[in-house]
């Protein structure tokens, strides 16, 4: 041990050097600090003050941060690690942040900054002369539209650069005038707003969402828009999304990532799940490529793109066989015979499962939604809970079954073969049928299962000699659900497939419940998703696993939790003035408005069911929106082809009341709904405002088709519009395809997106860093506040501010141009209230086709009347409006008098004309606070002494020691703060307990919103069974090929594959793709990640350009070449956009497009089907999703050369 | 002995969730700017691959670190103080732009300020950071992230596997490898500086550039086997992760660590023999982890508390030293591994290595199926190679890196029983030696991990450092120090007049 002297270090030379230390033999040299060279990384770490805010990009994450602020200018940001524990023996959430994150700082000072109001230069030069010749804003802009040559003019210039800088007092005017006059000249509901989760920054959503609602306007969904509402949920549970948050993972012992890649999409949470390990829990991952999240894994299963629901069925048939024929596990059996529909009776018409048997079957009054089953005795008996026992018998509606005991299936000697649906094979997307037998009992004249024994017969369980086509073994490949047949459809080995299923319930078993499966949009965004799910869901029903700590499904795809959900709601859509708003759904509203209709080739009847009655036959997609709309399932807003501020007008004219002059012109014929004619010119819709929204660059499903109808500039599609024998049947062709139907388009954003060069107008926003508002999520319980760091740069204002400002410029021109009207809604029957019991049994009956008569409410929208004073609308938005104290607050049919809350704002907010002043974020933060269960504790009591009225069971213990507590905004400003136990959700936080839906249900027998009020596995709904979907079963990804044509292999020397579009790990949708540090980390701009062997088989090596395309446009991106990818399947990680690094594409000679450049929407005719029970319509609940994960392309090398 | 405390890292991979936040809030701090574009003093790689910069642990082309020579003495790899005088001038073991990568920048206001016209919409497109010239991004400071690219055969701790490793779907292993500047006890950065502008902090063992001492030798570049030290182009001096002193110092954990939302860091002190140093770093490969633990003090035996007492160390960090998770981690349980002990730098950032507990998918078929309840794969199904970890932290000894491993995975099984049946699997505990008690508290730190467990660092600082200041011995006193000719004794310490 020595150094040789002749190779010893340099340290030598420094040994006349001060208060230091060389170490043995000269290797090491030691030094006490003077602390004078490194004055400069101590002054780096320097700051003069540290902010709490957040981020407002739609993830689930809502992490509080520290912004740390330099001599004016904000510096870095770290994760606060100050939230409340978790106790002594659950990890803690701090800190909670990710990459993405903690780039935000970069986007204050970035040259991509929106500072002051753009306008495209064109359209200026227009107003600016029209304004000063007219003396009127109004008048200008209505000159300008309503002339061709000049709308044309400006259209044609979106996205072509020449914005000029516009003052902020003209931008607004400009705005302003173009909202009055499209209300004036053809209604207020074709002013559009659309902004999403409003959970991630409330008072910014709310701004803008009040403004529409005040006047009228359209305000767009976003949940099932993109694709990440599952439908599943409110079909099951009558809920529209409810999970646990992550710190139950901890709890759970049996974690199933399914589609889910959780250290890269919730990546705060993550931790949870690598923790839990160490506690004993069993991981598996399923996904088709190797994720991120695979690492962590004790299995991986690797299925086919598309095909999770054959292994979710797969894994319930072991369950069924092991856990329920072969042997009985009492805590199952007790479990789905009070929680689970399955012990109810279901009528067979025909060889085929109806609808539920009834109580008025039996012969009772009101029994039309009182549902039935045998007990074990045999007896017929009508527990309570239903939703007949809702609505009209106070402390009846509750899962107490008493002393009956029902029976999972019929002991009957009878039994008959029924015909059950398949979709695996198939000339058809519906698929064919195979029978198989159910034991049935007669009553009366009717003759029924059970959904129990509907279910086995699904999943292919065979009981004793059952007749019917029954599967021989698990290794039976031919028969639906086995694991053998979900091995030829997914690829994953049959064995390990059932033994995940075995081990999954039999955790569930030993543990009562807590086996998990965390779902996200890998499973979820496809077309058939809902069946998929449902397939999903029954695993956890099954097993006991819903409504219990560490158990169940968690689906954390786009929802953020709006824990405050009553004031966010209500203050949102102004309910504080009137009541209902124009909620409309967007994936029908942009199917019809962007014409993707005009290129639909798969005829509705295409998805049906050989067990349907053929409804669908002649009919199109767009068909089915017009039906789903004039019967009052789904929202058609705007509704009218004529402006609704005239209808009661011309009532009175025709002396006759509202309602009736309505349905008598739509009888015949002199009105009709817009979805009968969405190519009308009268129909458009005329403004859309964007804000906390990057519409054409991130959720814009069939981008292309935007582009050339709406905004009216040149698309790459190739899509050809069907021919003569295609077209809808009910909906008008024109011949000539609209294009640029918008006339403004305005977008608020602090960041120059896609959407931001396509717009007329572009706002300049206030970043999070440099406004007030509140911040939730479902992941967390916490309610956190941002703050501003410094205040918001130019002409850069918050949403708030900017929405104020442009209800002052309307009212102020709404003095000469609108003053008062009476606006006629047509509004959808509405979930959650007595509308879902207008459909008993899900039976449907179109007034058009004269199979009922036209009632409002009933079978058709309701129409409701409001007044607007037009020249108030500033001043409204500033105040708490008197409905507050008059009808309380409504939430989940649940209503509350808040005349204490009103009070209270009046003295914290101070007062403006005598109201509660909003004037200010803060104050909007505040009242939210102030009106929800949530946040005060006032309020959850009374909600649940509402609740203890309506079930005759205890609640408001759950918020004992609450009770006068609230939070302030002030307080979320110090620290994150917990949020209380309320009626508004499903799961108790009692005692620091962690959040899981449906605790409260299962725990307190509180029925769910469904039509048994209990969790479904039967769906009844005559389009539900038109589609053979009432029961689970696998539905395969749609054939695009056979439908739409292989976008060609040959001819480009390409390779067919799927294209799918996860979510990403260098951004949040399109956020931060832009960053600068998320582009050094990632490969600076977009890519597509391809397998080894499809790249061999066109020739690109890893980091070559390539092009995708098919009849819906082109993308220019690197390829990433990864054996962690499956073969024949390609991903782009969602929302790319096509700002930065994307080159001309060969293909088109045009810009290459973002993922959405490759999609087009298609309807699935379910999700349209309502006015029943839980199928009601509610916001952003239920509603045809905008699925892109079923798309194929081409991707082929190009020339390496590439020109921008 | 010479007592000198340190302050060190353990990364948990197995947490590690490669988000690499720790990378961006680092940058963000720290090298947010001219000259440091390229430089990340935190980054993150995806294991197997070849790193940042490219190929950085192969030392027989970077010369880093130290090596024994032919009579087992301890040598600069890169070569001793003649021969490295020789190149100061043109290193050619000096990694190039491309090595790193060169940084791009979209810096440009095209987006808002488009003129009118424009045939497609406008875009960003890239510009060297450096040159400002239009380039084609060819390279990153993460390419490999995920799996991505073809160059993860060229790792070379796939060398030496007996066991064929395939890059092939469902057969394929990753995991995620977070580093900064190891903070070693026996830097050859330090060593190789001819500036002796490279120092370690007397009190907490912080290496860093004395930024006006340096002149831009790069020496240290080249020294470094981990490649942590970076060249500012801007200043020309070298710049490297300075463990957030000023943080530290104030009894805060490093922003890497308080911001890592994996909670796989872990912050403390540790007592070592500077003494035993030199010997630690030049036995023989298969003798270097258990020579490197054995450097470090038991913080609960009391002459090492005397010890440190005496060398002027106050009471709180002897507290520390006991309460120190890092301790915990590397010298109680034994589950924490130093990243290439072969280097001999003593490396003062330790690594639980990944259990990845999955199984090819393939693979899993083949199981018993009669016990659902038997759920956890053994460790023989492991994905990753146990050789792979043993070449990256224990210098090829396969039974201390899967002994590591057993230890996880039988804490996992044990707290399943405790979990659901409450029950205590003795045959466990008995499998890896260790007790009922020691594998819960063991599973309470690695999972529960709150904040104040994960980080442990003793506050009053500076003045401490002011305490040592004239304590610490000088070895150049001795006749025949190296490099000193003999020349005899020099003055141990000049008092600077700072208050202490």
């Amino acid at each position: 041990m020595s150094l040789d002297p002749g190779t010893a270090p340099l340290l030598g030379a420094r040994r006349f050097l001060t208060r230091e230390t060389v170490g043995d033999h000269g290797r090491t040299l030691h030094r006490v600090d003077d602390s004078e060279w490194d004055a400069f990384y101590r002054d780096r770490w320097r700051y003069d003050k540290v902010v709490r805010s957040t981020h407002g990009v739609n993830c689930t994450g809502s992490c509080s941060w520290n912004v740390f602020v330099k001599d004016g200018l904000i510096t870095w940001e770290h994760q606060a690690t100050d939230y409340p524990t978790t106790g002594p023996d659950t990890p803690d959430y701090e800190p909670r942040g990710c990459p993405r994150g903690a780039s935000f700082s970069w986007y204050e000072y970035s040259p991509s900054r929106v500072r002051h109001p753009y306008l495209r230069g064109v359209l200026a030069e227009m107003f600016r002369e029209a304004r000063q010749r007219l003396g009127d804003p109004v008048a200008a802009w209505a000159e300008i539209v309503e002339t061709p040559l000049k709308a044309r003019a400006y259209k044609a210039q979106r996205g072509r650069g020449g914005f000029v800088r516009a003052s902020w007092d003209e931008a607004i005017e400009l705005m302003a005038a173009a909202h009055v006059y499209t209300v004036k000249a053809y209604g207020p509901d074709r002013v559009v707003g659309f902004s999403p989760i409003p959970a991630m920054s409330m008072a910014s959503f709310a701004a803008g969402t009040r403004y529409h609602a005040l006047l009228g306007g359209t305000l767009l969904s976003f949940y099932d828009w993109y694709a990440d509402l599952p439908i599943a949920s409110p079909q099951i549970w009558g809920d529209q999304t409810d999970v646990p948050e992550a710190g139950d993972w901890w709890n759970s012992t049996y974690l199933m990532m399914w589609g889910s890649n959780i250290p890269v999409t919730r990546t705060p949470d993550a931790h949870f799940l690598t923790e839990a390990r160490y506690k004993g829990t069993k991981v598996v991952a399923v996904s088709p490529d190797y994720a991120d999240n695979v690492k962590f894994a004790d299995d991986w299963l690797a299925p086919h793109p598309g095909t999770d629901g054959a292994l979710a069925m797969a894994m319930g048939h072991v369950i069924l066989t092991e856990f329920f024929r072969d042997r009985e596990v009492p805590y199952f059996t007790d479990y789905v015979r009070r929680y689970t529909d399955l012990p109810f009776l279901v009528t067979i018409v025909d060889g085929k499962a109806d609808r539920f048997l009834t109580a008025a079957d039996l012969g009772h009054e009101d029994g039309e939604h009182k549902t039935v089953l045998i007990d074990q005795a045999g007896d017929l008996r009508v527990p309570h809970g239903s939703l007949g026992y809702r609505y009209s018998e106070p402390g009846q509606w509750n899962l107490d079954l008493g002393d009956v005991v029902p029976a999972l299936g019929i002991d009957s000697d009878e039994a008959i073969e029924i015909e059950m649906a398949r979709f695996d094979i198939g000339d058809t997307e519906g698929g064919t049928t195979i029978r198989r037998g159910v034991p049935v009992r007669r009553v009366g004249e009717h003759l029924v299962t059970t959904v129990f024994d509907l279910v086995m017969a699904q999943y292919g369980v065979r009981r004793g000699d059952l007749p019917g086509d029954w599967p021989a073994g698990y290794d039976d490949a031919d028969s639906p659900n086995t694991p053998a047949w979900q091995e030829r459809i997914t690829g994953v080995d049959a064995k390990l497939a059932a033994r995940i299923g075995r081990e999954f319930a039999r955790n569930a078993e030993r543990s009562n419940g807590r086996s998990m499966i965390v779902l996200g949009a890998g499973a979820n965004q496809w077309f058939h998703s809902d069946m998929t799910y449902r397939a999903f869901i029954s695993l956890v029903t099954l097993t006991g696993c819903q409504g219990v700590n560490g158990g169940g499904w968690a689906h954390y795809v786009g929802q953020e939790k709006a824990r405050p959900i009553t004031g966010q709601q209500h203050m949102s859509f102004a309910f504080d003035w009137q009541r209902p708003m124009r909620h409309q759904a967007s994936t029908p509203f942009w199917y019809l408005h962007t014409d993707q209709w005009r290129y639909e080739r798969v005829p509705a009847d295409e998805l049906a069911s050989p067990l349907g009655s053929g409804r669908f036959k002649g009919m199109a997609f767009a068909d089915t929106v017009a039906a789903a709309q004039r019967m009052g399932w789904s929202p058609g807003h705007p509704f009218f082809n004529r402006n609704p501020l005239d209808l009661a007008a011309e009532a009175a004219e025709a002396g006759k009341p509202v309602q009736q002059y309505v349905v008598e012109s739509l009888r015949d014929g002199s009105l009709t709904p817009v979805a009968e004619d969405p190519d009308d010119p009268a129909n458009f819709p005329r403004c859309l405002t964007l804000w906390r929204a990057n519409l054409l660059g991130s959720s814009g499903k069939g981008n292309e088709y935007f582009m050339r109808h709406l905004l009216g500039v040149e698309g790459t599609a190739t899509a050809t519009e069907c021919g003569a024998g295609e077209r809808p049947r009910d909906v008008t062709w024109r011949d000539e395809a609209p294009v640029g139907k918008l006339d403004l388009l305005t977008t608020m954003d602090f960041r120059m997106t896609n959407t931001g060069l396509h717009s007329d107008l572009v706002l300049p926003a206030a970043t999070w860093y440099e406004k007030h508002d509140i911040s939730t999520t479902d992941m967390h319980p916490f309610v956190h506040a941002f703050s501003p760091a410094v205040p918001p740069p130019g002409d850069a204002h918050t949403d708030y501010d900017t929405f104020l400002a442009l209800a002052d410029k309307v009212s102020e021109l709404a003095v000469v141009h609108l003053g008062t009207r009476t606006d006629v809604l047509a509004a959808p029957l509405q979930h959650d209230t007595p509308d879902e019991l207008a459909m008993p049994g899900g039976r449907v009956r179109d007034w058009k086709f004269g199979e009922c008569e036209p009632v409002p409410g009933r079978t058709m929208p309701k129409l409701i009347e409001i007044e607007r004073d037009y020249t108030l609308i500033g001043r409204k938005m500033r105040t708490v409006g008197p409905l507050m104290e008059k009808l309380g607050t409504t939430t989940k049919a649940i209503t509350v008098d808040v005349k204490a809350e009103v009070a209270y704002l009046k003295h914290q907010n101070g007062v403006i004309d005598g109201r509660p002043s909003l004037a200010t974020a803060d104050r909007m933060c505040e009242a939210i606070l102030s009106f929800s269960g949530t946040t005060n504790g006032r309020v959850a009591r009374a909600g649940f002494e509402e609740l203890e009225k309506r079930t005759g069971r205890r609640f408001t213990d759950l918020i004992e020691g609450h009770e006068t507590d609230r939070v302030t905004f002030q307080q979320t400003q110090e620290a994150p703060q917990p949020v209380f136990t309320s009626p508004e959700w499903s799961g108790s936080e009692k005692g620091g307990r962690r959040y899981s839906p449906f605790t409260i249900n299962v725990e307190r027998l509180k029925p769910w919103h469904t039509v048994t009020g209990r969790q479904h596995f039967f769906v009844e709904h005559d389009w539900v069974a038109e589609l053979g979907e009432q029961l689970p079963a696998f539905r395969p990804p749609l054939n695009m090929a056979r439908h739409f044509g292989r976008p060609g292999d040959a001819v480009d020397g390409g390779v067919t594959v799927r294209f799918l579009t996860p979510h990403a790990k260098w951004s949040i949708h399109s956020m931060y793709h832009d960053n600068e540090l998320m582009l050094a980390l990632s490969r600076g701009g977009p890519v597509i990640w391809m397998s080894v062997p499809d790249a061999a088989k066109i020739g690109v090596r890893d980091n070559e350009w390539i092009e995708a395309h098919n009849r819906n446009g082109v993308v220019v991106a690197r390829a990433v070449v990864s054996h962690r990818m499956p073969e024949g399947t390609v991903f782009q990680y969602h929302s790319p956009e096509r700002t930065v690094n994307v080159p001309k594409a060969e293909k088109s000679g045009r810009r290459g497009g973002y993922h959405n450049s490759m999609t087009r929407l298609l309807i699935k005719p379910t999700h349209l089907a309502g006015g029943h029970a839980q199928l009601t319509y509610a916001f952003n609940y239920y509603g045809p999703i905008g699925s892109q994960r079923d798309e194929i392309t081409v991707i082929r090398r190009r020339t390496q050369e590439v020109e921008y | 002995m010479r007592i000198r405390a340190q302050v060190a890292m353990v990364m948990n991979l197995d947490k590690c969730i490669g988000c690499h936040t720790c990378s961006v809030t680092c940058k963000q701090t720290w090298t947010n700017r001219e000259g440091t574009e390229y430089v990340w003093f935190n980054n993150v790689e995806t294991k197997p691959g070849i790193g940042y910069p490219k190929h950085y642990e192969d030392q027989d082309r970077w010369k880093g670190g130290w090596k024994l020579d032919g009579k087992g003495r301890l040598v600069l790899r890169g070569g001793g103080r003649v021969k490295r005088l020789s190149r100061i001038f043109a290193n050619p073991d000096l990694p190039s732009i491309d090595d790193y990568y060169e940084p791009a920048t979209f810096d440009k206001d095209i987006l808002v300020n488009a003129p009118a016209g424009l045939k497609d919409t406008p875009v960003k497109q890239p510009y060297s950071a450096l040159t400002g010239e239009p380039m084609a991004i060819t390279w990153g400071a993460n390419w490999e992230d995920s799996l991505g690219g073809d160059t993860f055969d060229q790792d070379p701790n796939l060398k030496n596997l007996t066991e064929k490793v395939t890059f092939e779907f469902e057969k394929t292993f990753m995991f995620h490898l977070p580093r900064i500047c190891e903070h070693c006890l026996n830097p050859a950065c330090v060593s190789a500086c001819p500036s002796g502008a490279m120092y370690k902090r007397e009190e907490d063992g912080i290496v860093l550039v004395d930024q006006d001492r340096c002149r831009g030798w790069r020496m240290c570049v080249s020294a470094c086997p981990y490649k942590k030290v970076y060249v500012n182009h801007a200043t020309g001096k070298a710049e490297k992760c300075t463990l957030c002193f000023p943080r530290i110092e104030a009894g805060q954990p490093t922003i890497c660590s308080e911001t890592c939302v994996g909670r796989l860091r872990y912050l403390g002190i540790l007592w070592y023999d500077e003494d035993a140093v030199l010997a630690a770093a030049s036995v023989g490969d298969e003798d270097l982890l258990d020579a490197q633990r054995a450097v470090f003090l038991d913080p609960f035996d009391e002459t090492v508390q005397r010890a440190a007492r005496d060398a002027g160390h106050p009471q709180e960090w002897i507290e520390a030293a006991q309460a120190s998770p890092v301790w915990r981690l590397i010298s109680e349980y034994r589950i924490a591994l130093p990243l290439h002990p072969e280097y001999r730098t003593l490396p003062m950032v330790w690594y639980v290595p990944p259990l990845s507990p999955v199984l090819d998918a393939a693979g899993a078929a083949g199981r018993d199926d009669t016990n659902a309840d038997d759920i956890f794969h053994t460790i023989d199904d492991l994905r990753i190679p146990v050789e792979y970890l043993a070449s990256l932290f224990t210098a090829g000894d396969t039974a201390a890196a899967g002994g590591v491993l057993m230890k996880l995975a039988a804490m996992r099984a044990y707290m399943r029983a405790r979990t659901l049946d409450g029950t205590v699997a003795q045959e466990l505990l008995d499998g890896i030696g260790m007790t009922g008690e020691q594998v819960e508290a063991m599973y309470r730190l690695l999972a529960i991990a709150k904040y104040d467990e994960r980080y442990v660092i003793p506050a009053a600082h500076r003045a401490q450092a002011a305490a040592l200041d004239g304590l610490g011995g000088c070895s150049l006193d001795g006749e025949g120090g190296p490099g000193m000719g003999g020349s005899g004794a020099v003055p141990v310490t000049i008092t600077t007049g700072r208050s202490r």
